[in-house]
């Protein structure tokens, strides 16, 4: 990170009566970055975003937008725009209406504002709809009018409020790889809200996990699926073995909670040696699932026979019947010791969602 | 199994009860239902409604006869051409006048109380607000009025309060004002507008804060977020999409002050309201015909009345 971040948050909280939403929030976001809040709902993504949009205002704490104080700016002047979680365009206006607005506000010329509407629908990939109102429109439709509503005001700064939730499977991911272009091709720092992990983790350059108000990790995709740092990040971001500290330490030999990512374990021989950079653990195979592209096992340890560890494995010569014949059998486990996270217990406040 | 005990289809189940017959044939034929449901309503409408209607149009083609003082049940346009004396015109022109000026203070006084209610109050608020706008029209309109009057009066609380306030002289200029003035507040145009306003408001308040309450905070807020101040984001958003429910509001405000007879009867002075003169015509006059085609004025005011408000796009959002 260069420069003047693009958003600062400075120990920013926002209480609704006894609710702490956004509990001491600090957060650098650099400029052209594609940076998402991810969380369950009722984390304080969403009120996070709404401080930086200035719908709401931080009890404490201050918010920055590239350099500046906006804390007590209304958003009408904040250089920021919006994408709603429902869309909020102007029902009795029409496409073209509703992306010029911000333009007839700025009073830009009739021509120079209908060039630059036909630009935007360009970009989102919409022509020849100006003249439709959004009850017209399908939802993906909408979404991308919204867009280019926000987008043609050239903001510093864009922000997006879970703004792919109401669409089906299929245009969802369409529209990821859509965003990411787009935001390429504008250059436009993005911050967006999402509650879908995979989202996330296929958009962004960085990734902010947000629980019960707090940020319990910021880091790149990779960082935060690969090396989570708390319990909640592990169970949240992807599905994860926890270990507790009497159940780690027979493997590990110390006192601190672990997680093990099911898919970096492999299954091996009972007394197979295990190698100098791994660890490993033995155990019965309890149950295994499988599931098309890859078999998930769980193996009860031998250790401490109340723990079952989840293993994901590739179906890559495998078929059904081959691993349904490792039920009951004693097994071996091993993983790389980098792949064993020691997770911090300073902040854990609410365990595993 | 033994402690469930045993299930045995219900096939002994009578089935042939009438109202279990009635609801298969309505089950098999949803038109019958639906021919059920409608018909008292449609009846009611069609006959009660629709016939007094077109029998009031009917008699306003009769005439009186002034010699013999009988209706003349022949088909003419003379009871429409007396609408047109310069007296009935005056009735209308007052009417309309009022009805307007009613109207239009009722909408501005209601819009930033529904606006209030509908995007600032707290829930308890809003229900306290809610039941000060309700609980007026659970009284007797005759009581209110009355109240009306003696709060108007000469010798009533307004009064009193302008005689403390030092606002005298005020007043007696108010009541000096041509036209509109008039004896006291009690017995003035002044005082029928009052009135008025205080007894239409709610049917003006309820309907606005009804279409307020639909606007979507996030669509006020996506205003704000493109650079709308305040003021641009209510004459661009909130009031054209609000717009509906004023309209509504303004049809039953218009149209009551349009038909009521009572409140320019009681604080008005002698000249009449259409309202006063259909009650006059029908009654100690006896000349139905004319009293049939003074109540078409109203109608045929509102009909102009919608279809103006549909060419502002009143409906549009409906």
């Amino acid at each position: 990170m260069n420069g003047v971040p693009a958003v600062r948050l400075a120990q920013v909280s926002r209480h609704f009566g006894a609710v702490k939403a956004v509990d001491a929030v600090s957060l650098d976001v650099a400029d052209g970055e594609f940076f998402s809040m991810l969380g369950p709902s009722g984390s304080g993504k969403t009120t996070c975003l709404r401080l930086i949009a200035g719908f709401e205002r931080p009890t404490t704490g201050q918010i920055l937008l590239h350099g500046r104080d906006v804390s007590a700016t209304p958003p009408y002047d904040r250089d920021v725009n919006t994408v709603f979680q429902d869309y909020a365009l102007f029902p009795h206006m029409t496409v073209g209406e509703n992306i010029a607005y911000g333009l007839m506000i700025r009073k830009v010329p009739k021509r120079e504002r209908e060039q630059r509407v036909g630009e935007m629908l360009t970009l989102v990939r919409l022509p020849d709809i100006e003249g439709r109102k959004p009850a017209q429109l399908s939802g993906g439709q909408r979404q991308r009018v919204a867009l280019a509503r926000a987008l043609i005001n050239r903001p510093s700064l864009l922000l997006l409020d879970e703004p792919l939730g109401a669409l089906d499977l299929k245009l969802r991911q369409q529209m990821q790889v859509e965003l990411k272009t787009i935001q390429k091709q504008v250059g436009i720092t993005f911050i967006f809200v999402t509650h879908d992990q995979e989202e996330a983790l296929t958009m962004s350059d960085r990734i902010a996990v947000f629980n019960l108000g707090r940020i319990e990790q910021v880091g790149t995709p990779a960082d935060v699926y690969e090396r989570p740092t708390t319990a909640f990040v592990a169970g949240f971001v992807g599905t994860s073995n926890m270990l507790a500290p009497s159940a780690a330490r027979p493997i590990a030999g110390h006192d601190a909670p672990l997680s093990i990512r099911p898919e970096k374990i492999r299954i091996v021989d009972a007394d197979a040696p295990i190698p100098p950079d791994c660890q490993g653990a033995v155990g019965v195979v309890r149950d295994v699932m499988y599931l098309g592209m890859y078999t998930r096992y769980l193996v009860t340890l031998d250790t401490d026979r109340t723990v079952d560890l989840a293993v994901v494995q590739q179906n890559l010569d495998t078929s059904s019947a081959d691993v349904q014949r490792v039920k009951g059998q004693r097994v071996g486990l091993i993983w790389r010791r980098d792949d064993a996270r020691i997770l911090r217990t300073d902040l854990d406040r609410s365990g595993v969602p | 199994m033994s402690a469930v005990g045993t299930l045995t289809p219900e096939t002994a189940r009578p089935s042939d009860g009438l109202l279990r017959r009635i609801g298969t044939a309505f089950y098999r034929r949803p038109v019958l239902a639906l021919i059920a449901l409608l018909l008292p309503t449609l009846l009611w409408i069609g006959v009660i409604y629709l016939g007094s209607l077109s029998a009031l149009l009917v008699q306003s083609f009769f005439y009186l006869d002034g010699f013999s003082g009988r209706v003349i049940r022949e088909f003419t346009l003379r009871t429409y051409g007396e609408l047109l004396l310069q007296q009935n015109i005056d009735i209308f022109v007052r009417t309309i006048g009022m009805a307007a000026a009613v109207t239009f203070v009722s909408g501005l006084l209601a819009f930033p109380l529904a606006y209030y209610m509908a995007r600032f109050a707290s829930e308890r608020m809003r229900a306290l607000l809610y039941l000060g706008v309700m609980v007026p029209l659970w009284s007797s309109y005759l009581v209110r009025i009355y109240a009306w009057k003696l709060i108007l009066a000469q010798e009533g609380i307004v009064v009193w309060l302008a005689n403390l306030l030092g606002l005298q002289g005020a007043l007696d200029w108010l009541l000096a004002l041509p036209g509109i003035g008039g004896p006291s507040l009690s017995f003035s145009y002044i005082g029928v507008f009052v009135v008025f306003v205080y007894i239409w408001m709610p049917y003006m308040i309820l309907p606005i804060h009804a279409a307020l309450e639909r606007v979507p905070r996030s669509v006020i807020e996506a205003s704000a977020d493109l650079g709308g101040r305040p003021g641009y984001t209510f004459r661009r958003v909130i009031l054209p999409l609000a717009f509906p429910g004023v309209v509504a509001g303004s049809i039953f405000t218009f149209s009551l002050t349009l038909g009521d007879y009572i409140i320019p009867g009681v604080f008005g002075n002698s000249s009449y309201f259409i309202g006063q003169a259909v009650f006059v015509q029908q009654g100690t006059a006896g000349n139905i015909p004319l009293a049939a085609a003074l109540t078409v004025v109203p109608v045929v005011v509102m009909g102009v009345y919608l279809l103006f408000a549909r060419r502002l796009g009143a409906f549009d959002a409906i």
